[in-house]
């Protein structure tokens, strides 16, 4: 049986699905008899889940017109300078 | 009222090659597609408005005057979140010099992995709180991881990208990648279960 801190280092590989079938099965035995990683697993899931579900708020839109602004600027002065040669 | 952009069906490898071509609504259309995602990584890594907003022209004024050097092997949004990273750590550096900010392999080494809270969640935390409640508590968990695991944090979870590109994005090792992502995600977690612990289970908390 693995020990919870050998756990704990595959525990990214758990959660991504990234490790193989041997050690993957392992782990699985592991949080089943262990109630200490079966809480961690669960509630690193749900930390995961939260912060996917984050929508990335409405930026200011004075910094959105001013980032406007600045490439308007920056394309007129790449085609002048295109036009020049 | 114009008719909504037509240009939103097109997938970004077009919108590139179109801007390539010197089509400028091509290019302002990638902006309008990736400007918020990009300002919300450059904040909170920098974790100044100002800095943000530099980092957020700076970063598309580069891509654009650079685009002929864009590739198209890798994303165009790859391409940009590495060129944002870039100039927010550049900030972030110049802003403190203590080495809290060091990106550099070092930090990887020494202190442990710790799991202090093990807590059963309440069911559905999210919606016990305000969508803004909700904003505030997660942003606020982030921000207080340390520059280089929130940013990997940042890169690999939020903006999922794999971990090979957030290597990349930030120029340190798959490795340190991997480690650093494991620590985030478990710091995040343990501050996550001060917040979100179910009620009732208050025996085990020790503060
Ligand atoms: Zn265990």
């Amino acid at each position: 049986m693995l020990t919870c801190k050998e756990f704990l280092n595959e525990l990214n590989g758990y959660l991504d699905q990234t490790v193989d079938k041997e050690l993957r099965e392992n782990l699985e035995r592991h949080v089943t008899e262990c109630p200490n990683c079966f809480v961690i697993v669960d509630t690193t899931k749900k930390t995961l889940q939260v912060y996917k579900g984050l929508e990335p708020q409405v930026i200011p839109p004075e910094v959105h017109n001013r980032l406007m602004v600045a490439l308007h600027k920056k394309m007129a002065a790449e085609a002048a300078r295109k036009r020049s040669g | 009222m114009p008719p909504p952009s037509q240009t939103e069906v097109f997938d970004e490898a077009d919108l590139v090659e179109r801007a390539k071509n010197g089509e400028t609504e091509a290019f302002t259309e990638l902006v309008n597609r990736y400007e918020r995602k990009i300002y919300r990584l450059a904040k909170h890594i920098t974790q100044n408005d100002e800095d943000a907003e530099d980092v957020l022209q700076e970063a598309f004024l580069k891509a654009y005057s650079h685009l002929a050097d864009f590739q198209g092997q890798s994303k165009f949004y790859t391409w940009i979140v590495r060129i944002a990273v870039n100039e927010s750590l550049m900030k972030l550096r110049k802003r403190k010099s203590d080495r809290t900010v060091s990106m550099d392999e070092n930090i990887d080494t020494g202190e442990e992995t710790v799991v202090r809270e093990i807590a059963v969640w309440e069911e559905n935390p999210e919606h016990q709180y305000s969508q803004e409640e909700l904003r505030r508590i997660l942003e606020h968990a982030v921000d207080s991881l340390k520059p280089a695991f929130r940013t990997v944090f940042l890169l690999r979870d939020v903006e999922e990208l794999s971990t090979e590109e957030t290597a990349e994005a930030m120029n340190i090792s798959v490795p340190a990648v991997k480690s650093r992502l494991l620590r985030a995600r478990l710091q995040l977690r343990e501050k996550l279960t001060r917040q979100f612990r179910r009620k009732g289970d208050d025996v085990f908390a020790y503060l």
